[in-house]
């Protein structure tokens, strides 16, 4: 193959060292520096991980592409003639120019529009335009070999209606990736004939790492979110605990509303969020079904480092964000119901949508409590955050969701892949 | 009524929003990508007024944002139908001001109504409200 990444500038570690007491201490400067951004590009986006590349529903059909992101660099899935799924970087071989630029469609080649370069839905160069000159002057030289020009290939996996990439040879498959303590879990959720209700994304104005902390943030949910709580949704009085991958790298968090008892804390502390007190009006809603018989209605699972499952009540959503630079993030919601569901189930799913999404009922503070952490931290680069709640280590909670341990597991993940010691 | 439901919004006079629709009326905002693609889950939704006077009462108690205020601008309603139904479909856009003074266009769009006009004021049976852009900047609490 003529085309070869240039020996990739890792970027040296830059001067930077984890504060003594280990993962309940994170230092600000990684929310703004430049530098740690350009690393994690490398080591992370182009490191041993899945990314998410869309869902397996954007690319049923033998032809269809999807545009999306590795960290910066843009990619293209393809699903060919066989079926098959492919994956590259979109970017082609002549000039480097976008070889797709349409976000989504159906076609049975790629052609970029710069110089006409033809590429196969398998990323394999096909033809290219004036390859013998016009009217025999010109042309590319005799020994020019098609066969030895593709897009960059990344490795291409698709699990639980999910397809995701990677540009390492080490990254084990997914379901080792995720290991076994959270593994059943996603296939419980996901492991089912999706269809697509609906889409959005959001602009959040933070470091995509404080939104990653922000997902596996147990103990803020009820806290900030005055709706959740009131409306006995998810509390951390209900039935419920914090599971932490083998690796701790991803997590499930996971309720049962049906298990609230309600406890003297949340009055004694005056928490905000239980001065919303009135009954609904439109109670339904929170109308919903019992759609597995673990009685867990509500739950959000991690995937390292940018994935994260939701299911509230029969709100089934995968939430997917994609670093936009150092202090910008893009959020993408894609909610889902199953094939089979019926139209009143339907609508339960589409009502419930309401309570998450850039206007979400319950979950609409996200969108900005990011922003005031990356604003608040601005300039205090040396200084740490602190996370003892639950203690200092990132092990699973049975019993309690009151703990920082799954944004400590996050750190955990961060630090091993960074090579922060 | 369409210029009467824009200035009680930007006024803030949470409480006269579920007014402008009847009783069973129908609130979604969707994409224009989704509203083409006629999937059905919007990214603000309110299927009778009482899921309306539930999203008014958390606006102004429950969900906690940064203060900032909006301002619509509408072009001139196209009307089609005739008797008590009538359709509308207008173009939007409105501008979002933080504390600091920030403006921006927050969201721009169309208006798809149904209206009522069978009792002394007209109402909404339906408004959707199509927004030309699949991302929203932070968070969406107030209604378009």
């Amino acid at each position: 193959m003529s085309e070869s990444r240039t020996s990739s500038p890792v970027n040296p570690a830059p001067d930077f060292a984890w504060p003594r007491e280990g993962l309940s201490r994170v230092p600000f400067r990684l929310f703004s520096d430049p530098e740690i951004y350009a690393r994690e590009q490398e080591k992370i986006f182009r490191g041993p991980v899945w990314n998410f590349l869309c869902l397996e529903l954007d690319v049923a059909n033998p032809g269809d592409f999807k545009t999306g992101n590795i960290g910066d660099t843009p990619i293209v899935v393809t699903r060919d003639e066989n079926g098959e799924l492919h994956a590259f970087v979109n970017r082609c071989a002549h000039k480097g120019a976008l070889v797709c630029m349409k976000e989504r469609g159906n076609a049975s080649a790629l052609t970029c529009i710069y110089h006409a370069w033809t590429y196969g839905l398998d990323g394999q160069l096909q033809s290219v335009a004036f390859r013998n000159g016009i009217k025999g002057k010109g042309g590319m030289p005799v020994d020019f070999d098609t066969g030895k020009h593709r897009l960059e290939a990344i490795r291409v996996e698709a699990c639980c209606g999910m397809v995701f990439g990677t540009f390492s040879e080490e990254t084990p498959d997914v379901e080792e990736f995720l290991g076994d303590a959270v593994m059943p879990f996603l296939k419980r959720n996901m492991n089912r004939p999706l269809k697509l209700l609906g889409t959005h994304s959001q602009v959040i104005h933070n470091n995509w790492k404080l939104y990653a902390e922000n997902v596996r943030d147990s103990y803020h949910a009820t806290l900030l979110h005055t709706f959740y709580t009131t409306f006995k949704i998810n509390r951390l009085d209900m039935d419920g605990g914090i599971l932490l991958s083998d690796k701790k790298w991803h997590h499930i968090s996971y309720a049962k509303r049906a298990t609230l008892n309600e406890s003297a804390e949340y009055s004694d502390a005056k928490v905000h969020s239980a001065q919303f007190g009135s009954d609904l009006e439109g109670p339904e809603l929170l109308d919903a079904w019992d759609e597995f018989d673990d009685g867990i209605t509500h739950s959000i699972q991690t995937m390292f480092p940018t994935i994260a499952i939701q299911y509230t009540l029969n709100s089934l959503a995968v939430r997917y964000f994609s670093p936009r630079g150092v202090n910008e993030t893009e959020l993408f919601w894609m909610y889902l119901g199953v094939e089979d569901d019926t139209p009143e189930q339907t609508d339960i799913r589409v009502r419930q949508g309401n309570l998450t999404g850039a206007a979400g009922l319950v979950s609409l503070e996200d969108g900005c409590i990011s922003e005031f952490v990356q604003r608040g931290t601005t300039g205090s680069g040396h200084h740490n955050a602190f996370m003892e709640m639950g203690g200092t280590e990132a092990a699973s909670s049975k019993n309690s969701r009151a703990t920082e341990a799954s944004i400590r597991g996050f750190w955990h993940g961060y630090r091993e892949i960074m090579g922060f010691d | 009524m369409l210029l009467d439901y824009c200035h009680r919004l930007d006024d803030e006079d949470w409480d006269a929003w579920p007014g402008f629709f009847t009783e069973d009326g129908r609130y979604k905002i969707l994409t224009r990508e989704n509203f083409d693609a006629d999937l059905p889950l919007g990214i603000m939704y309110c299927d009778g007024v009482g899921m309306m006077k539930d999203r008014m009462l958390a606006l102004q108690t429950a969900n906690i944002f940064e203060p900032h205020t909006h301002c619509h601008l509408l072009s001139r309603p196209a009307l089609s139908g005739a008797g008590s139904q009538i359709e509308a479909r207008t173009n939007f856009m409105v501008t979002r001001t933080m504390q600091n003074g920030a403006m921006e266009i927050f969201a721009t769009g169309k208006y798809l109504d149904q209206i009522d006009l069978s009792s002394s004021t007209p109402k909404f049976r339906e408004r959707i409200v199509v927004i030309e852009s699949r991302r929203i900047d932070i968070l969406l609490v107030a209604p378009l």
